[in-house]
């Protein structure tokens, strides 16, 4: 039997660590609901959402209960809907974004993920069409997320669709202005994104994706923290030891977990995805990890070393304990899901060049960041470069999630509620790239070789 | 399929009887115990075997949960796989 040090270990994780499974996401082909009425189209979208999911949460809630273990979020991603409706003969996709949102509503999940488009090399008819109806479709929706892909390693950077997205960013922030701009909260521009991230807002069934798969996002700051605290001093080896096998734990819970909600649903077992989520939750935080391992102020000097070692130990831990890890796998830095990340903006140590930094070597990129309202488009599409260009370099996915808040000012906050938190505006530079973002084009592939 | 149970709270007389009564009604095999105190306060873990019982998983949660609430100690069942799966390769 296992001894009562072990059980008591994952009560202690569960109960007073906030150890929990994030999100169980079930990603849904939609390359057959194509129609050239987009009535039609939208139709057979909501009806096959809602038959394939029809027992997420219902199953969701029955494996919660009996493994003991919190299950937080049961959410869908679908194939990115420019490629879905790209047949009808509509310019308007905010139709398709209501058939989502009406499904996520009828399957009782959270969030809905996959109004996304793939435009990393260029657009196609319905890449714009979908673009286009970003601001209205986040605007008309309440669980629908969004995402668009304007670069990769191996295609360059699309800087037209660069160009485009600060537009569209502050026209979603323009038409979700009554909700402090929540639109741009379910708003994520990629470089590099990947195609089973169970994560929202990025989410989206990719192209390469089967019929319909399981993938699973486990998190688990806290525990990270609490072992971390039992190694105060100690040399960045044993540091890095302690962070996987912590994350080995974490993981191997995901992965029961995936296995038995895939084989219940009839789904294919997608990937775990490994990834420390913050939530506002005191104690559930990864600027805290940062900090416990000698830094004053998350953003200090150090802080991207430290993020370096982490995001590398919970991958190294994580992979030996699931048969498929996927997704973005790491640790992500979202600034307003993160209580020490908000108290360090504050307190005026963490600012969005050190977080820029911070992206080189974690998970994701520039996340949940509100930036005053005057904020011009031509900047936004600059920052979105910079993190486009991090990534595509670094052949890593890097993202830029940015909540222009309008009427504000750098030191208010934003509300954003529940998990998504409360997000400090934080200062950008002053001076124009508006000449460098009106160029266009296409930053090409780089090379691979070479590298110093 | 096993399943763990661990009882938690301030010790008094009759948490193990109302436990083990609790099992004998839903058909729930006890396997193994581990019990003691600590600084005044009951911890039992046990291994149960629940192949064989006359509720649902779900149910016998609902029934521990409501017997942990008259007995004034946090009752809890997990199936072992969960342990399983963190401590054993």
């Amino acid at each position: 039997m296992l001894n009562q040090h072990e059980i008591i270990e994952t009560l202690n994780m569960i109960d007073n660590q906030h150890l929990d499974i994030r999100t169980i996401t079930m990603g849904i082909s939609l390359r057959n609901c194509g129609h050239p009425d987009a009535k039609i189209a939208a139709t057979k979208m909501y009806d096959k959402i809602t038959k394939y999911a029809e027992n997420l949460v219902k199953t969701g809630e029955e494996i919660e209960k009996e493994m003991g273990i919190p299950i937080i979020n049961k959410r869908i991603s679908v194939t990115p809907m420019a490629i879905a409706a790209e047949s009808s003969e509509t310019e308007d996709y905010t139709i398709f974004a209501k058939a989502m949102d009406n499904a996520a509503k009828e399957c009782g999940v959270n969030f809905i993920g996959g109004f996304s488009a793939l435009v990393q090399k260029g657009f196609t008819i319905g890449d714009r069409r979908l673009i286009n109806s970003i601001p209205s479709a986040l605007a008309q929706t309440d669980f629908v997320c969004s995402s668009v892909n304007v670069g990769s390693t191996k295609a360059g950077i699309n800087m037209d669709a660069v160009k485009l997205m600060g537009n569209i960013i502050k026209d979603t922030a323009e038409k979700t202005k009554e909700n402090d701009g929540l639109g741009c909260a379910k708003l994520v521009v990629f470089c590099n994104a990947v195609e089973d991230n169970p994560f929202m807002a990025g989410a989206f069934h990719g192209v390469g994706e089967p019929e319909c798969a399981i993938n699973v996002g486990v998190s688990g700051p806290g525990v990270v923290y609490n072992a971390l605290k039992g190694v105060k001093g100690a040399p960045f080896d044993v540091v890095a030891e302690t962070v996987k096998k912590t994350a080995f734990k974490i993981t191997r819970m995901g992965q029961l977990i995936a296995r038995e909600a895939s084989s219940r649903l009839n789904a294919e077992f997608g990937i775990v995805d490994l990834s420390l989520a913050p939530t506002p939750a005191v104690g559930d935080s990864v600027a805290r990890i940062l900090e416990e391992m000698g830094l004053e102020t998350c953003g200090t000097h150090g802080t991207t070393a430290a993020l370096a070692l982490l995001n590398d130990a919970v991958k190294k831990g994580g992979v030996m304990a699931s048969s498929s890890v996927g997704g973005l796998s790491g640790a992500f830095i979202p600034v307003s899901e993160d209580e020490g990340m908000i108290e360090a903006v504050h307190k005026g140590v963490l600012a969005l060049d050190k977080l820029e930094a911070m992206t080189c070597v974690c998970s994701v990129g520039l996340d949940m960041i509100a930036v005053p309202g005057d904020t011009t488009a031509e900047t936004i599409s600059a920052i979105i470069a910079d993190e486009a260009a991090i990534g595509m370099i670094n052949q890593k996915t890097t993202a830029v999630r940015i909540i222009p808040a309008l009427n504000k000012k750098v030191g208010d906050e934003i509300e954003m509620g529940g998990l998504l938190g409360t997000a400090p505006v934080m200062p950008v530079h002053k001076e124009s790239s508006y000449d460098f973002i009106m160029r266009g084009g296409r930053i090409p592939a780089p090379l691979n070789s070479l590298k110093n | 399929m096993n399943a763990i149970v661990t009882v938690i709270g301030k010790d008094k007389v009759g948490i193990m009887a109302g436990v083990c009564v609790a099992f004998e009604k839903t058909n729930v095999n006890v396997l193994d115990i581990s019990q003691t105190i600590l600084k005044d306060m009951f911890t039992m873990n046990m291994l149960v075997d629940v192949k064989n019982a006359n509720v649902s998983f779900s149910e016998l949660v609902d029934i521990l949960d409501k017997e942990g609430e008259r007995l004034g100690v946090s009752i809890r069942i997990q199936r072992e796989d969960i342990f399983d799966a963190m401590h054993r390769i």
